[in-house]
Protein backbone atom coordinates (compact mmCIF):
# COMPACT_ATOMS: atom_id res chain seq x y z
CA UNK A 1 0.00 0.00 0.00
CA UNK A 2 1.30 3.46 -0.91
CA UNK A 3 0.90 6.61 1.16
CA UNK A 4 -1.65 7.78 -1.38
CA UNK A 5 -3.72 4.58 -0.96
CA UNK A 6 -3.58 4.99 2.79
CA UNK A 7 -4.85 8.57 2.53
CA UNK A 8 -7.75 7.49 0.31
CA UNK A 9 -8.60 4.69 2.73
CA UNK A 10 -8.64 7.14 5.63
CA UNK A 11 -10.82 9.62 3.73
CA UNK A 12 -13.22 6.77 3.10
CA UNK A 13 -13.28 5.65 6.75
CA UNK A 14 -13.44 9.05 8.36
CA UNK A 15 -15.53 11.14 5.98
CA UNK A 16 -17.44 8.57 3.95
CA UNK A 17 -15.76 9.67 0.73
CA UNK A 18 -16.11 7.03 -1.99
CA UNK A 19 -12.67 5.94 -3.26
CA UNK A 20 -13.99 6.01 -6.85
CA UNK A 21 -14.41 9.78 -6.58
CA UNK A 22 -10.83 10.41 -5.51
CA UNK A 23 -7.87 11.17 -7.77
CA UNK A 24 -4.54 12.75 -6.77
CA UNK A 25 -5.84 16.00 -8.26
CA UNK A 26 -9.08 15.96 -6.22
CA UNK A 27 -9.34 19.06 -4.09
CA UNK A 28 -10.84 18.89 -0.62
CA UNK A 29 -13.48 21.27 -1.84
CA UNK A 30 -14.40 18.72 -4.55
CA UNK A 31 -14.81 16.13 -1.79
CA UNK A 32 -16.96 18.49 0.31
CA UNK A 33 -14.38 18.75 3.07
CA UNK A 34 -14.04 22.16 4.75
CA UNK A 35 -11.23 23.71 6.77
CA UNK A 36 -12.30 22.03 10.01
CA UNK A 37 -12.50 18.63 8.29
CA UNK A 38 -8.91 19.22 7.18
CA UNK A 39 -7.88 19.93 10.76
CA UNK A 40 -9.50 16.67 11.86
CA UNK A 41 -8.00 14.81 8.95
CA UNK A 42 -4.51 16.09 9.72
CA UNK A 43 -4.98 15.01 13.36
CA UNK A 44 -6.00 11.54 12.18
CA UNK A 45 -2.95 11.37 9.91
CA UNK A 46 -0.73 12.35 12.85
CA UNK A 47 -2.21 9.56 14.96
CA UNK A 48 -2.06 6.96 12.22
CA UNK A 49 1.32 7.74 10.68
CA UNK A 50 3.19 9.28 13.61
CA UNK A 51 4.18 12.53 11.86
CA UNK A 52 3.57 16.09 13.01
CA UNK A 53 1.42 18.35 10.81
CA UNK A 54 1.17 21.97 11.94
CA UNK A 55 -2.02 23.97 11.70
CA UNK A 56 -0.43 26.17 9.03
CA UNK A 57 0.61 23.13 6.99
CA UNK A 58 -2.90 21.71 7.26
CA UNK A 59 -4.35 25.00 6.07
CA UNK A 60 -2.11 24.90 2.97
CA UNK A 61 -3.28 21.47 1.87
CA UNK A 62 -5.41 21.68 -1.26
CA UNK A 63 -5.41 18.27 -2.95
CA UNK A 64 -5.19 14.62 -1.97
CA UNK A 65 -1.93 14.29 -3.92
CA UNK A 66 -0.60 17.29 -1.97
CA UNK A 67 -1.14 15.43 1.29
CA UNK A 68 0.83 12.46 -0.02
CA UNK A 69 3.70 14.78 -1.02
CA UNK A 70 3.75 16.47 2.39
CA UNK A 71 3.73 13.14 4.21
CA UNK A 72 6.54 11.83 2.02
CA UNK A 73 8.64 14.94 2.79
CA UNK A 74 8.08 14.22 6.46
CA UNK A 75 9.34 10.67 6.05
CA UNK A 76 6.02 8.99 6.72
CA UNK A 77 5.54 5.43 5.53
CA UNK A 78 2.76 2.86 5.68
CA UNK B 1 -13.92 16.35 60.36
CA UNK B 2 -15.22 15.15 57.02
CA UNK B 3 -15.34 17.91 54.44
CA UNK B 4 -18.66 18.44 52.71
CA UNK B 5 -19.35 17.50 49.11
CA UNK B 6 -20.89 20.03 46.70
CA UNK B 7 -24.44 19.36 45.54
CA UNK B 8 -26.46 21.01 42.77
CA UNK B 9 -29.55 22.63 44.32
CA UNK B 10 -30.95 24.93 41.62
CA UNK B 11 -30.55 26.21 38.07
CA UNK B 12 -31.62 29.23 36.06
CA UNK B 13 -30.85 30.95 32.78
CA UNK B 14 -31.52 34.22 31.06
CA UNK B 15 -31.18 35.12 27.39
CA UNK B 16 -31.65 38.67 26.09
CA UNK B 17 -34.72 39.17 23.91
CA UNK B 18 -33.03 40.09 20.66
CA UNK B 19 -32.40 37.10 18.38
CA UNK B 20 -29.79 37.45 15.64
CA UNK B 21 -30.02 34.82 12.92
CA UNK B 22 -27.30 33.68 10.53
CA UNK B 23 -29.20 35.44 7.76
CA UNK B 24 -29.07 38.68 9.76
CA UNK B 25 -25.28 38.36 9.97
CA UNK B 26 -24.91 37.61 6.27
CA UNK B 27 -26.30 41.12 5.65
CA UNK B 28 -23.27 42.71 7.31
CA UNK B 29 -20.40 40.34 6.51
CA UNK B 30 -19.27 37.80 3.96
CA UNK B 31 -20.99 34.71 5.32
CA UNK B 32 -24.14 32.64 4.95
CA UNK B 33 -26.44 30.44 6.98
CA UNK B 34 -24.93 27.40 5.24
CA UNK B 35 -21.34 28.47 5.99
CA UNK B 36 -22.02 29.14 9.67
CA UNK B 37 -24.27 26.18 10.40
CA UNK B 38 -22.14 23.60 8.58
CA UNK B 39 -18.98 24.69 10.42
CA UNK B 40 -20.42 25.33 13.86
CA UNK B 41 -24.01 24.06 14.15
CA UNK B 42 -25.12 27.56 15.18
CA UNK B 43 -28.34 28.93 13.62
CA UNK B 44 -29.02 31.93 15.84
CA UNK B 45 -27.82 33.66 19.00
CA UNK B 46 -29.18 36.26 21.40
CA UNK B 47 -27.53 39.67 21.68
CA UNK B 48 -28.06 42.11 24.51
CA UNK B 49 -29.98 45.33 24.04
CA UNK B 50 -28.09 48.60 24.18
CA UNK B 51 -27.18 49.33 27.79
CA UNK B 52 -27.75 45.74 28.89
CA UNK B 53 -24.61 44.33 30.52
CA UNK B 54 -23.31 41.15 32.13
CA UNK B 55 -24.59 42.49 35.47
CA UNK B 56 -28.18 42.61 34.21
CA UNK B 57 -28.02 39.16 32.66
CA UNK B 58 -26.37 37.68 35.77
CA UNK B 59 -29.02 39.13 38.07
CA UNK B 60 -31.84 37.67 35.96
CA UNK B 61 -30.26 34.20 35.79
CA UNK B 62 -29.34 34.32 39.48
CA UNK B 63 -32.88 35.26 40.46
CA UNK B 64 -34.29 32.34 38.44
CA UNK B 65 -31.90 29.87 40.09
CA UNK B 66 -32.61 31.14 43.63
CA UNK B 67 -36.36 30.85 43.01
CA UNK B 68 -36.05 27.28 41.75
CA UNK B 69 -34.00 25.49 44.41
CA UNK B 70 -34.82 21.92 45.36
CA UNK B 71 -34.98 22.79 49.08
CA UNK B 72 -36.76 26.13 48.68
CA UNK B 73 -33.95 28.06 50.37
CA UNK B 74 -33.48 31.41 48.64
CA UNK B 75 -30.33 32.80 50.21
CA UNK B 76 -26.67 31.96 49.76
CA UNK B 77 -23.48 32.90 51.57
CA UNK B 78 -21.17 33.49 48.60
CA UNK B 79 -21.55 34.72 45.01
CA UNK B 80 -19.11 33.82 42.24
CA UNK B 81 -19.46 35.24 38.73
CA UNK B 82 -17.54 33.75 35.80
CA UNK B 83 -17.20 36.27 32.99
CA UNK B 84 -14.78 37.62 30.40
CA UNK B 85 -17.06 40.56 29.70
CA UNK B 86 -17.47 42.27 33.09
CA UNK B 87 -19.25 45.59 33.33
CA UNK B 88 -16.07 47.30 34.40
CA UNK B 89 -12.37 46.43 34.74
CA UNK B 90 -12.74 47.49 38.36
CA UNK B 91 -14.58 46.46 40.46
CA UNK B 92 -15.60 42.86 39.78
CA UNK B 93 -19.21 42.22 38.72
CA UNK B 94 -20.13 39.73 41.48
CA UNK B 95 -20.47 42.24 44.38
CA UNK B 96 -22.99 44.27 42.36
CA UNK B 97 -24.87 41.09 41.42
CA UNK B 98 -25.07 40.11 45.11
CA UNK B 99 -26.31 43.57 46.06
CA UNK B 100 -28.90 43.64 43.27
CA UNK B 101 -30.22 40.25 44.40
CA UNK B 102 -30.55 41.49 47.97
CA UNK B 103 -28.00 39.00 49.30
CA UNK B 104 -26.41 41.47 51.71
CA UNK B 105 -22.68 41.52 52.34
CA UNK B 106 -21.79 37.96 51.36
CA UNK B 107 -18.34 37.41 49.81
CA UNK B 108 -18.52 37.98 46.05
CA UNK B 109 -15.86 37.83 43.35
CA UNK B 110 -15.32 37.11 39.67
CA UNK B 111 -13.46 34.22 38.07
CA UNK B 112 -11.70 34.80 34.73
CA UNK B 113 -11.20 31.54 32.85
CA UNK B 114 -13.01 32.50 29.62
CA UNK B 115 -15.09 29.61 28.21
CA UNK B 116 -13.98 27.35 31.07
CA UNK B 117 -15.08 29.98 33.59
CA UNK B 118 -18.12 28.17 34.90
CA UNK B 119 -16.20 24.93 35.48
CA UNK B 120 -13.33 26.81 37.17
CA UNK B 121 -15.93 28.71 39.23
CA UNK B 122 -17.61 25.46 40.26
CA UNK B 123 -14.25 24.02 41.35
CA UNK B 124 -13.72 27.20 43.38
CA UNK B 125 -17.16 26.86 44.94
CA UNK B 126 -16.41 23.24 45.78
CA UNK B 127 -13.32 24.47 47.62
CA UNK B 128 -15.28 27.13 49.53
CA UNK B 129 -17.82 24.50 50.57
CA UNK B 130 -15.26 21.81 51.44
CA UNK B 131 -13.31 24.27 53.61
CA UNK B 132 -16.46 25.41 55.39
CA UNK B 133 -16.09 29.02 54.20
CA UNK B 134 -19.54 28.82 52.60
CA UNK B 135 -22.47 26.42 52.87
CA UNK B 136 -24.30 27.69 49.77
CA UNK B 137 -22.81 29.38 46.74
CA UNK B 138 -24.56 31.13 43.85
CA UNK B 139 -22.37 30.59 40.78
CA UNK B 140 -23.27 32.53 37.65
CA UNK B 141 -21.70 32.52 34.19
CA UNK B 142 -22.65 35.75 32.44
CA UNK B 143 -21.42 37.19 29.17
CA UNK B 144 -22.21 40.00 26.79
CA UNK B 145 -19.89 38.78 24.06
CA UNK B 146 -21.49 41.11 21.51
CA UNK B 147 -19.59 43.98 23.18
CA UNK B 148 -16.23 42.47 22.21
CA UNK B 149 -17.05 41.14 18.72
CA UNK B 150 -15.54 43.05 15.81
CA UNK B 151 -18.61 43.55 13.65
CA UNK B 152 -17.26 42.08 10.41
CA UNK B 153 -14.95 39.38 11.83
CA UNK B 154 -16.51 36.12 10.78
CA UNK B 155 -14.05 34.14 12.91
CA UNK B 156 -15.82 35.43 16.02
CA UNK B 157 -18.93 37.47 15.19
CA UNK B 158 -20.88 34.48 13.86
CA UNK B 159 -20.03 32.27 16.83
CA UNK B 160 -20.66 34.10 20.06
CA UNK B 161 -23.89 34.98 21.81
CA UNK B 162 -24.95 36.73 25.00
CA UNK B 163 -26.61 35.14 28.01
CA UNK B 164 -26.30 34.04 31.60
CA UNK B 165 -26.76 30.80 33.47
CA UNK B 166 -26.73 30.23 37.22
CA UNK B 167 -26.43 27.35 39.65
CA UNK B 168 -27.08 27.20 43.38
CA UNK B 169 -24.51 24.88 44.94
CA UNK B 170 -24.81 23.67 48.53
CA UNK B 171 -22.93 21.56 51.05
CA UNK B 172 -24.09 17.95 51.13
CA UNK B 173 -23.02 14.33 51.06
CA UNK B 174 -20.88 12.73 48.36
CA UNK B 175 -23.37 9.90 47.84
CA UNK B 176 -26.56 11.97 47.49
CA UNK B 177 -28.09 12.85 44.11
CA UNK B 178 -26.66 16.12 42.77
CA UNK B 179 -23.21 15.55 44.25
CA UNK B 180 -20.29 16.62 42.08
CA UNK B 181 -17.21 14.46 41.77
CA UNK B 182 -13.66 15.71 41.52
CA UNK B 183 -12.72 18.38 39.04
CA UNK B 184 -9.95 18.14 36.47
CA UNK B 185 -8.63 21.60 35.57
CA UNK B 186 -5.78 22.56 33.25
CA UNK B 187 -4.24 25.53 31.51
CA UNK B 188 -1.59 26.16 28.84
CA UNK B 189 -0.34 29.73 28.63
CA UNK B 190 2.01 28.78 25.78
CA UNK B 191 -1.07 29.15 23.57
CA UNK B 192 -2.45 32.26 25.26
CA UNK B 193 -2.62 34.09 21.92
CA UNK B 194 -5.19 31.74 20.38
CA UNK B 195 -8.12 33.54 22.04
CA UNK B 196 -7.46 37.11 23.11
CA UNK B 197 -8.45 40.74 23.51
CA UNK B 198 -5.22 42.74 23.62
CA UNK B 199 -6.44 46.28 24.13
CA UNK B 200 -7.44 48.22 27.21
CA UNK B 201 -5.29 46.40 29.76
CA UNK B 202 -1.58 46.23 30.57
CA UNK B 203 -0.42 45.01 27.17
CA UNK B 204 -1.95 47.92 25.28
CA UNK B 205 -2.99 50.28 28.07
CA UNK B 206 -5.62 52.93 27.65
CA UNK B 207 -4.11 56.24 26.66
CA UNK B 208 -5.65 59.66 26.01
CA UNK B 209 -4.05 59.45 22.53
CA UNK B 210 -5.26 55.97 21.62
CA UNK B 211 -8.53 55.46 19.83
CA UNK B 212 -10.53 52.25 20.10
CA UNK B 213 -9.23 49.83 17.46
CA UNK B 214 -9.22 46.22 16.34
CA UNK B 215 -7.10 45.30 19.38
CA UNK B 216 -10.00 46.15 21.69
CA UNK B 217 -12.06 43.34 20.17
CA UNK B 218 -11.75 39.62 20.39
CA UNK B 219 -9.44 37.62 18.12
CA UNK B 220 -9.64 33.84 17.83
CA UNK B 221 -7.49 31.39 15.87
CA UNK B 222 -10.38 29.04 15.22
CA UNK B 223 -8.60 26.15 13.53
CA UNK B 224 -5.86 25.96 16.17
CA UNK B 225 -8.45 26.09 18.95
CA UNK B 226 -10.41 23.34 17.25
CA UNK B 227 -7.30 21.18 17.06
CA UNK B 228 -6.36 21.66 20.72
CA UNK B 229 -9.86 21.38 22.14
CA UNK B 230 -10.85 17.89 21.00
CA UNK B 231 -8.03 15.76 22.50
CA UNK B 232 -7.78 18.02 25.55
CA UNK B 233 -11.47 17.80 26.45
CA UNK B 234 -11.46 14.05 25.82
CA UNK B 235 -8.43 13.50 28.08
CA UNK B 236 -9.84 15.73 30.82
CA UNK B 237 -13.17 13.89 30.62
CA UNK B 238 -11.42 10.54 30.94
CA UNK B 239 -9.63 11.79 34.06
CA UNK B 240 -12.84 12.74 35.87
CA UNK B 241 -14.66 9.58 34.78
CA UNK B 242 -11.77 7.47 36.09
CA UNK B 243 -11.70 9.37 39.37
CA UNK B 244 -15.39 8.64 39.88
CA UNK B 245 -15.10 5.02 38.85
CA UNK B 246 -17.39 5.50 35.85
CA UNK B 247 -16.80 4.02 32.41
CA UNK B 248 -17.94 5.74 29.23
CA UNK B 249 -20.91 3.37 29.19
CA UNK B 250 -22.03 4.80 32.55
CA UNK B 251 -22.37 8.31 31.10
CA UNK B 252 -26.04 9.12 30.44
CA UNK B 253 -25.62 12.74 29.36
CA UNK B 254 -22.70 14.92 28.24
CA UNK B 255 -23.05 18.65 28.82
CA UNK B 256 -20.10 20.25 27.07
CA UNK B 257 -19.18 23.86 26.48
CA UNK B 258 -21.35 24.87 23.54
CA UNK B 259 -18.61 26.10 21.21
CA UNK B 260 -19.14 24.00 18.14
CA UNK B 261 -21.25 20.91 17.53
CA UNK B 262 -18.41 19.32 15.59
CA UNK B 263 -16.06 19.68 18.57
CA UNK B 264 -18.65 18.19 20.94
CA UNK B 265 -19.36 15.27 18.62
CA UNK B 266 -15.64 14.66 18.04
CA UNK B 267 -15.04 14.61 21.82
CA UNK B 268 -17.80 12.00 22.20
CA UNK B 269 -16.38 9.95 19.35
CA UNK B 270 -12.91 10.07 20.87
CA UNK B 271 -14.30 8.99 24.25
CA UNK B 272 -16.54 6.33 22.73
CA UNK B 273 -19.77 7.93 24.00
CA UNK B 274 -22.82 7.88 21.71
CA UNK B 275 -23.27 11.41 20.33
CA UNK B 276 -27.01 11.05 20.99
CA UNK B 277 -26.14 11.62 24.67
CA UNK B 278 -24.56 14.96 23.84
CA UNK B 279 -26.80 17.85 24.85
CA UNK B 280 -26.79 20.58 22.19
CA UNK B 281 -28.39 24.02 22.44
CA UNK B 282 -25.78 26.04 20.56
CA UNK B 283 -28.02 26.03 17.49
CA UNK B 284 -30.29 28.41 19.44
CA UNK B 285 -27.85 30.34 21.64
CA UNK B 286 -24.40 30.22 20.00
CA UNK B 287 -21.25 30.13 22.10
CA UNK B 288 -21.93 32.11 25.28
CA UNK B 289 -18.46 31.54 26.76
CA UNK B 290 -18.63 31.17 30.57
CA UNK B 291 -22.44 31.20 30.46
CA UNK B 292 -22.59 28.25 28.09
CA UNK B 293 -22.43 25.31 30.52
CA UNK B 294 -25.03 26.60 33.04
CA UNK B 295 -27.41 27.65 30.24
CA UNK B 296 -26.99 24.19 28.72
CA UNK B 297 -27.60 22.53 32.12
CA UNK B 298 -30.78 24.59 32.55
CA UNK B 299 -32.06 23.87 29.05
CA UNK B 300 -31.22 20.15 29.31
CA UNK B 301 -33.25 20.04 32.52
CA UNK B 302 -36.19 22.01 31.09
CA UNK B 303 -36.32 19.87 27.97
CA UNK B 304 -36.15 16.62 29.93
CA UNK B 305 -32.91 15.68 28.15
CA UNK B 306 -31.47 14.91 31.58
CA UNK B 307 -33.44 13.18 34.37
CA UNK B 308 -33.03 12.54 38.06
CA UNK B 309 -30.32 9.96 38.68
CA UNK B 310 -28.58 10.40 35.33
CA UNK B 311 -24.79 10.34 35.40
CA UNK B 312 -23.62 13.54 33.78
CA UNK B 313 -20.23 14.50 32.38
CA UNK B 314 -19.43 18.23 32.11
CA UNK B 315 -16.46 19.44 30.08
CA UNK B 316 -15.27 22.84 28.85
CA UNK B 317 -12.35 24.39 26.96
CA UNK B 318 -11.43 27.97 26.16
CA UNK B 319 -9.07 30.92 26.17
CA UNK B 320 -6.01 30.82 28.38
CA UNK B 321 -5.86 28.17 27.22
CA UNK B 322 -7.96 26.70 30.02
CA UNK B 323 -10.03 23.58 30.36
CA UNK B 324 -11.92 21.68 32.98
CA UNK B 325 -14.27 18.75 33.53
CA UNK B 326 -16.35 17.26 36.28
CA UNK B 327 -19.13 14.76 36.92
CA UNK B 328 -22.40 14.78 38.80
CA UNK B 329 -25.44 12.64 39.34
CA UNK B 330 -28.49 14.63 38.37
CA UNK B 331 -30.65 15.59 41.36
CA UNK B 332 -34.39 16.07 41.55
CA UNK B 333 -34.92 19.75 40.75
CA UNK B 334 -38.02 21.88 40.38
CA UNK B 335 -38.92 22.87 36.83
CA UNK B 336 -36.32 25.55 36.11
CA UNK B 337 -37.59 28.80 34.76
CA UNK B 338 -35.84 30.81 32.13
CA UNK B 339 -36.68 33.57 29.77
Amino acid sequence: MTLYDKIVEMLEDKFGVSSDEVTPESTFEDLDLDSLDLVEFSMALEDELGVGISDDEAAELKTVGGVATLLKEKGASV
Amino acid sequence: MTSAAMVLAGLGAYLPERIVTNDDLSQVMDTSDEWISSRTGIRQRHWAAEGQTSLHLAVEAGRQALKATADGITDVDAVVVATMTPDRRCPATAPEVAAALGLGTVPAFDVAAICSGFVYGAATAQGLIAAGTARRVLLIGSEVMSHVLYPTDRNTAVIFGDGAGAAVLRAGDADEPGAFGRFDLGADGEDSDLIRIDGGAGKIPPSPDRETGREDYMTMEGRAVYRRSIPTMAASSTTVLDSRGWTVDDVDVVIGHQANVRILDAVCNELGVDTARNFINLDKVGNTSAASVPIAMTHAHQQGFVSTGDRVLITAFGGGLTWGSTTLTWPELPAAEST
